[in-house]
């Protein structure tokens, strides 16, 4: 028997039609503005192409949240969480959490970047997620690319034929943005499925998992750390690893600053920073791509602000990434994003992305 | 009379399946396939065996070999013979970068004369000058087809001719006293184009293809220095994009003081039009097992003929066959210059009968033939590729509109968004058909992958039937797709669970690991 949790966020993608940049807390508005949902339709593409047998049991709340859809579509589920007015973040939340209590092996959920957000907050990495892009904002990684892909990620799931990979959620602070200030933050991380055929190789011992690289990728970091320099380490789980392998405690989410392989300092600010580096002589910086358009600055990573990269030399920056990240950027650059024109022309180019212990690729950078 | 009525497009196919155990498991203690005769008396009386030999090289417990009469052998091969898909029995289309020809019978036929298979590679040069005539003869063909100026036949595979140029750029840079530490080479070259200087401890600096499929020359000229060992690349790749500007790279390498090794695995469109020397390489390799037709894979030992220019060849493993002022051969072990060489790359020098394969059919087919061998495989290529894409289905990504030289690699994405028949289910229904189909190296960065490369040998209507058995699948995919997602069916097993494969933990590679494991 496979249970799979479903959550549709019934508003999402409402503001994006009319121009309001994302439906937090202004989904009455969209509606009078003429905007249309496009989750449930985008939800049932996806049920659509799903192999539903009599061993899947749908989990779901009330209403436009799931239980309408897989009623007509006539699919096996259980209503655990009802609502009788519309729906907001919060029963995303305590839907998901919920969710844990019933065991569920995969959560579905329709929405976006907001909806990744409480879906994080809820369900932390305790089980696997594919999100279905429905929102205005769908940066995060924890989407499939479209309805269609993520009916064959929970097929291969289902299968037995897929991995799981921790893929970052990060939103936009909505009130900011539309106010012209980009201000993305990296939230956490869920599990995703991903397609393990990626990747394995029947020739080599084992096929190299998503943790194996990022351990290879450390061990070249580490092997090759200078003493007396300061190092800003970026968010993610790629750095992360780095982190663990000095022993060192880390803030996945946050930017960490060490020297002589030691603590400097944790999750600090953009002045935190700075002011380390009047201190210190020279500054290394280590960051991976955030999300999943491959961002390298200016997403997640704000605390490393144009300021920052403006005192570095572009060969001081090391970036980090593992195979299943950069094999879906194949023809694509790596983006950044600074807010200063000036500063995105000074990091265009090519770098050595540390790919594995004594493994480089050539990549473009541009904004 | 019936009249013959044969569909064109579907060989109707069930492969051989049997039941039958591992040999270990069929052994009957005392049965024997060969009675060892007893010692002649006289010798028995002269000596004992257990005195001439050393105490440390007698067994203390006797061999566990498996204990058969002579048929139960031969019908437990046969059998296995039988639940294999060989080249022999198939449209050999489907191996797409491994080039799989028809192998003439009578190359074999030589290879198994006893004047070949009585020879032994310790004998003294002047009784086997025959061999020594063959091979010194085919390095010359070799150099002519290349433009290098010294090969060794040593290799005994194309990553073991690539870890063999690795070792040469070792060599070399040790002899020059430079310290350079990166190998650049590209994404859809080969993966031991990366994975043999790895392992000689080299980082690696690959390079991705810019928009048609050619590798980046900005990046890479952004990723060439003075820590630039070597250029390792395949050309074309395993795109069949070829990559016209290679000169452009190898200068740039030469500029910064670099070698350029050239994996010329995918030469079989090239022979007669294109060079090695010429593109600027300064060592290449064939597979003689793949465009020399000796043949590939489990159809014997295979030979990657490594060659060098001139200034290289000290640095060639030992030893060397040349020819005296009397016109005699011989093997030359010259240590004289022996700090540069890289040594032994294999025992004694190569595999003799895949040289004998290589020269018979070079000779059979003589400079133009060669030539022609080329033009045919890129046309049996470009005669598909059209042909293949003429389906809304399938699409090949890079250089629209242009034609690829020997293999294409294609994609299959839109058919698998449509029907969720993914290239690994095709694969596995195209068995059915009795056969190959290979997909691609991982990662897949084309998606959904299908590599194909007619070769010069299949007939068109060899390549037709091919492809309208592809089709028909492909249009099962839409009309039953359960049936391609669970296939094989006619195959001779079922299809694998292949979680299982993955978990090391699972494997079992050997008998004595299978008694361990189970207390036996």
């Amino acid at each position: 028997m496979k249970k799979i949790g479903l959550i549709i966020n019934p508003i999402a993608g409402l503001g994006g039609s009319v121009g309001l940049k994302g439906t937090d807390n202004l989904s009455e508005k969209a509606i009078a503005l003429g905007g249309k949902p496009k989750a449930i339709e985008k939800t049932m593409n996806t049920l659509m192409g799903v192999d539903i047998d009599e061993d899947v049991v749908f989990y779901t709340a009330s209403g436009e949240m799931g239980e309408s859809l897989l009623k007509k579509m006539n699919f096996d589920y259980e209503c655990i969480y009802s609502k009788d007015d519309r729906s907001t973040a919060v029963d995303t939340y305590k839907c998901a959490k919920l969710f844990i209590e019933k065991n569920i092996d995969l959560l579905v959920f329709a929405g976006g970047d907001g909806t990744a957000r409480d879906i994080c907050n809820a369900v932390d990495e305790n089980m696997a997620v594919v999100g279905i892009p429905a929102g205005v904002k769908v940066q995060s990684a924890v989407f499939a690319k479209n309805p269609k892909k993520a009916s064959n990620l929970i097929n291969k799931f289902l299968n037995g034929k897929s991995l799981l990979k921790k893929c970052e959620v990060i939103d936009l602070d909505e009130d900011m943005y539309r106010n012209g200030v980009i201000q993305p933050k990296l939230y956490g991380y869920l599990n995703v499925p991903y397609d393990k055929k990626l990747l394995q190789n029947k020739k080599a011992r084992s096929p190299l998992s998503e943790e194996n690289n990022q351990r290879l990728i450390a061990y070249d970091i580490c092997d090759n750390m200078e003493n007396g320099i300061l190092y800003i380490i970026g968010p993610g789980s790629t750095t992360k690893a780095i982190m663990d392998n000095l022993n060192l405690k880390n803030t996945l989410i946050g930017v960490d600053l060490i020297f002589n392989k030691k603590i400097y300092k944790n999750d600090v600010s953009e002045k935190d920073i700075l002011d380390a580096m009047d201190i210190y002589e020279k500054t290394y910086v280590i960051v991976t791509p955030i999300g999943g358009q491959g961002y390298v600055f200016g997403r997640g990573n704000q605390q490393i602000s144009e300021k920052v990269i403006n005192k570095i030399e572009k060969e001081d920056i090391f970036i980090v990434a593992t195979e299943t990240k950069l094999v879906k950027l194949i023809n694509e650059p790596l983006l950044i994003d600074t807010g200063s024109e000036e500063t995105n022309e000074k990091l265009k180019g090519y770098y050595k992305v540390i790919t594995g212990y004594k493994e480089r690729r050539v990549m473009k950078v541009s904004d | 009379m019936k009249k013959i009525n044969r569909s064109n497009i579907l060989e109707n196919f069930h492969q051989a399946k049997w039941d039958e155990p591992v040999v270990f498991e069929l052994s009957q203690p005392g049965e024997r396939g060969i009675l060892v005769p007893e010692v002649d008396k006289n010798i028995k009386e002269m000596f004992d065996i257990n005195d001439l030999l050393p105490d440390n090289l007698k067994r203390k417990t006797p061999l566990e070999l498996p204990e058969m009469s002579q048929s139960r052998v031969l019908r437990h091969f046969m059998r296995l013979s039988q639940e294999t898909l060989g080249a022999d029995v198939n449209i050999e289309i489907g191996q797409g970068t491994c080039t799989v020809k028809y192998s003439p019978k009578i190359n074999e036929m030589f290879a198994r004369n006893e004047n070949m298979t009585e020879l032994h590679p310790l004998q003294d040069d002047e009784t086997v000058q025959g061999i020594l005539e063959i091979m010194y003869k085919l390095d010359y063909y070799m150099r002519e087809i290349s433009g290098m100026e010294q090969f060794t036949f040593q290799p005994s595979g194309g990553s073991q001719a690539i870890m063999a140029m690795a070792s040469l750029v070792e060599s070399y840079f040790n002899d020059k006293g430079e310290e350079r530490d990166e190998i650049i080479t590209t994404i859809y070259s080969h993966p031991s184009d990366a994975a043999a200087p790895a392992l000689k401890g080299y980082k690696i600096i690959y390079i991705q293809p810019d928009e048609n499929g050619y590798p980046d020359y900005e990046a890479f000229k952004s990723a060439v220095s003075e820590k630039t060992a070597a250029f390792f690349i395949a050309n074309p790749e395993d795109t069949g994009v070829y990559n016209t500007r290679v000169k452009e790279f190898t200068e740039l390498v030469h500029e910064k003081g670099g070698l350029c090794c050239y994996d010329q695995a995918n030469a079989n469109g090239l022979l007669g039009v294109t060079r090695a020397k010429d593109a600027g390489f300064d060592m290449c390799f064939f597979n003689l097992h793949k465009t020399f037709s000796t043949p590939h894979g489990c159809g014997g030992p295979a030979t990657g003929a490594t060659g060098v220019t001139k200034e290289l060849i000290k640095y060639l493993p030992k030893p060397i066959i040349d020819k005296k002022e009397d016109g005699t051969y011989y093997l030359d072990y010259d240590f004289s210059d022996s700090k540069y060489s890289v040594g032994k790359i294999r025992s004694f020098n190569g595999v003799a009968q895949v040289a004998l394969k290589a020269y018979a059919w070079v000779m059979s087919l003589g400079a133009e033939g060669l030539y022609e061998v080329s033009k045919v495989a890129v046309l049996n290529n470009n005669y598909m590729f059209k042909k293949m894409m003429d389906n809304k289905w399938i699409d090949a990504p890079y250089i629209k509109g242009k034609q690829r030289i020997e293999q294409v690699r294609y994609t299959i994405e839109k058919y698998t968004e449509e029907t969720g028949v993914t290239t690994g289910d095709i694969q596995r229904r195209m068995m059915d058909f009795g056969l190959h189909y290979w997909a691609s190296h991982h990662p897949y960065y084309v998606p959904e992958p299908i590599t194909l490369e007619p070769t010069e040998t299949p007939s068109r209507a060899d390549i037709d039937q091919y492809i309208d058995t592809l089709l028909y699948v492909m249009n099962e995919g839409f009309e039953n797709p359960e049936k391609v997602k669970t296939a094989p069916h006619s195959s001779v097993c079922h299809q694998l669970i292949e979680d299982v494969l993955d978990d090391s933990e699972n494997w079992i590679l050997s008998w004595k690991i299978y008694k361990k494991q189970n207390n036996l």
